[in-house]
């Protein structure tokens, strides 16, 4: 593959920084009243860990990202990262939303370059965006603005976006959720491969409990609304893994259960 | 609208290249040439309608205008069977040749209804060579009346839009501006702008200033409320991604506000422009005294109507002169949402 030769040719620093959630609880004031939407979550995420967060859909696992990526600050408890206060957002932690959100106005190399013209390092640092665009295998679409693009290549401008910062902590929130299954597939397996080139620490939000045990190394299940952990699943399986393996498959089961889905199985 | 769309230019090239392949002896038999013979046709009617009859009054250009009837004729002939060699002239004259019919329908009827048989009530209606008249013989006159009134139109324009465009992106950016601005704006935006003449004319020290004021009123509010909506309409979503990405307010503002709601800023400098012609008339009606509007005004004040018809045409020739520009500009910098919005 071009884009995994680029890539070795490029080291970037594969140090990916270690999270600490401490009894974080969250809410919002809808119309007077109080909506809780996370009770004293805590969690531990070791540098370079490919975290899952799975739960039903509306539970507060994108709240949680939020938090993490330091657009929203939670009501009570502390988030760090590497032992420094989340305070607001920092390009060491960069967000990739369900939706690309690429702004139309802008080219597909302008997008990219978006967070090094935002630092105010683009000018010294113009290669670093080809190598991000190569990265993804959009060289061809360098020029193309975002109304031409596909679903499935609009993402992953978005995700290139994200990676052309070096980020320390990727926060994927349900990346792949609006895009067709075929697609799908092809990108949950580049970013198993990116994670494991650029060695940063990746949060993912999904519901989908299959997409979750191919890509992380430990899943956690979140409750219902107010998102509390229910349960910290390791995956304990080498990459590349096979959507047909049976450990994978006994592990779906449990955590389906988990989310009281039993029932389908 | 459509007269200023891109689709146009598209359209064109494609018949550009359905309009080279066949031949002209092919064209004759299939009556392809059918528009240019009919144009030559109507031009040559409007040239012998000016010779033909006596005309009921005197006009001295009836001879010269017969004579540039014919030459359009001819041109149209020549351009006609041409038209295959002369690439891309030839296929904007294909286009307009049904355009060229009626135009010369029309004036040979014009011609006839007016300067030969007074159909129209004379000095109401004058003919065209009266008005052919008016361009080569008070030439001077209406030419520094346009650029008195597209001196004053520009630095009013100019000034409305770009304060409007300023106070537009404040308040839609800051809550505090807009707790100030937004209630003045209510108050004092929807008064037509004409309503402040009195007020402008013994307000200000010249009755130029005056009306560049009003004419920058008359812009300033359509581009003020219309760039408001686009910043405060911007998807909270993009200034999420600029923020984790590492972007200061400033950034926010100028590179993701402002970027996001320029087709919104359009569509006010649209509008603006259409309100500040009228307010550029009735000033320059009133107040100043010179432009297109004065001149249209004394026109009338001396029965001068052929005058008064021929700055009418300037005047519209120079209104959408100025829309198309607005819209080419507007293409060239929004070409990103080419499929994306349309108005």
């Amino acid at each position: 593959m071009v884009a995994a030769a680029l890539a070795e040719a490029i080291t970037y620093p594969a140090v990916g920084a270690e999270l600490d959630i401490e009894h974080v609880s969250h809410a919002f004031d809808i119309d007077g009243a109080v909506l809780p939407v996370l009770e004293d979550v805590s969690l531990a995420i070791k540098p370079g860990e490919f975290v899952a967060l799975l739960g039903p859909s509306g539970c507060g696992k994108s709240t949680l990202l939020r938090l993490v990526a330091g657009l929203e600050k939670p009501r009570s408890g502390v988030l760090r990262e590497d032992d420094i206060r989340i305070n607001g957002p920092h390009p060491s932690r960069v967000v990739v939303f369900q939706d690309p959100t690429l702004f139309p106005w802008r080219s597909v190399w302008d997008n990219v370059a978006l967070g090094l013209e935002a630092q105010g390092i683009l000018k010294s640092q113009r290669q670093r965006v080809d190598t991000a665009i190569d990265l993804v295998g959009l060289s061809a679409f360098r020029k193309a603005y975002p109304h031409q693009l596909s679903g499935g290549m609009a993402q992953r401008v978005a995700l290139a976006r994200a990676l052309v910062n070096d980020p320390k902590v990727l926060i994927l929130d349900e990346p792949l959720g609006k895009l067709d299954s075929l697609t799908r597939i092809t990108m949950q397996a580049e970013i198993v491969s990116l994670w494991q080139r650029k060695g940063f620490t990746t949060l993912l939000v999904t519901h989908d409990a299959e997409e979750a045990l191919f890509l992380a190394n430990r899943v956690i299940v979140l409750s219902d609304r107010p998102a509390r952990v229910k349960a910290d699943v390791k995956v304990d399986r080498p990459y590349p893994r096979h959507r047909g393996d049976p450990y994978l498959a006994d592990l779906r089961r449990q955590i389906l259960g988990l989310l009281g889905l039993d029932a389908t199985w | 609208m459509s007269t200023y769309s891109v689709s146009d230019a598209s359209a064109a090239a494609g018949q550009a290249a359905a309009g080279v392949s066949p031949g002209w002896l092919e064209k004759l038999r299939s009556g392809g040439y059918g528009a240019g013979l009919a144009t030559g046709a109507a031009w040559l009617a409007f040239g012998a309608s000016c010779l033909y009859w006596e005309d009921l009054g005197d006009w001295s250009r009836t001879n010269g205008v017969a004579i540039g009837a014919f030459l359009i004729a001819a041109l149209a002939l020549l351009g006609t069977l041409g038209a295959d060699f002369l690439g891309g002239a030839g296929v904007a004259l294909r286009r307009r040749a049904p355009w060229l019919v009626a135009l010369g329908s029309f004036l040979t009827l014009w011609e006839i209804a007016t300067a030969k048989f007074g159909w129209l009530p004379l000095p109401f209606f004058p003919p065209p060579q009266a008005i052919v008249e008016v361009y080569t013989d008070d030439l001077p006159k209406l030419f520094n009346s346009v650029i008195a009134s597209v001196k004053l139109q520009l630095g009013g324009y100019i000034i409305g839009a770009a304060i409007g465009f300023l106070t537009g992106v404040s308040i839609g950016w800051s809550q505090k501006v807009g707790y100030w601005v937004h209630p003045v704006l209510r108050f004092i935006g929807p008064l037509p702008a004409t309503a402040w003449l009195p007020f402008a004319f013994f307000t200000f020290p010249s009755s130029w200033s005056a009306s560049t004021f009003l004419i920058a009123l008359a812009t300033g509010f359509p581009v003020t409320v219309l760039t408001w909506s686009g910043v405060a309409s911007v998807p909270n979503a993009y200034y999420d991604v600029a923020r984790t990405l590492g972007a200061k307010p400033s950034f926010l503002v100028l590179k993701v506000a402002i970027p996001a709601a320029l087709p919104h800023v359009f569509v006010g400098l649209f509008m603006g422009l259409g309100s500040s012609f009228a307010v550029l008339v009735v000033a320059e009606m009133i107040g100043v005294k010179a432009g297109l509007g004065w001149y249209l005004q004394w026109a009338q004040g001396w029965a001068a109507y052929a005058n008064m018809y021929a700055a009418l045409i300037v005047m519209s020739l120079l209104c959408s002169g100025a829309i198309t520009v607005l819209f080419k500009t507007r293409d060239r910098l929004l070409v990103w949402q080419k499929g994306v919005v349309k108005w």
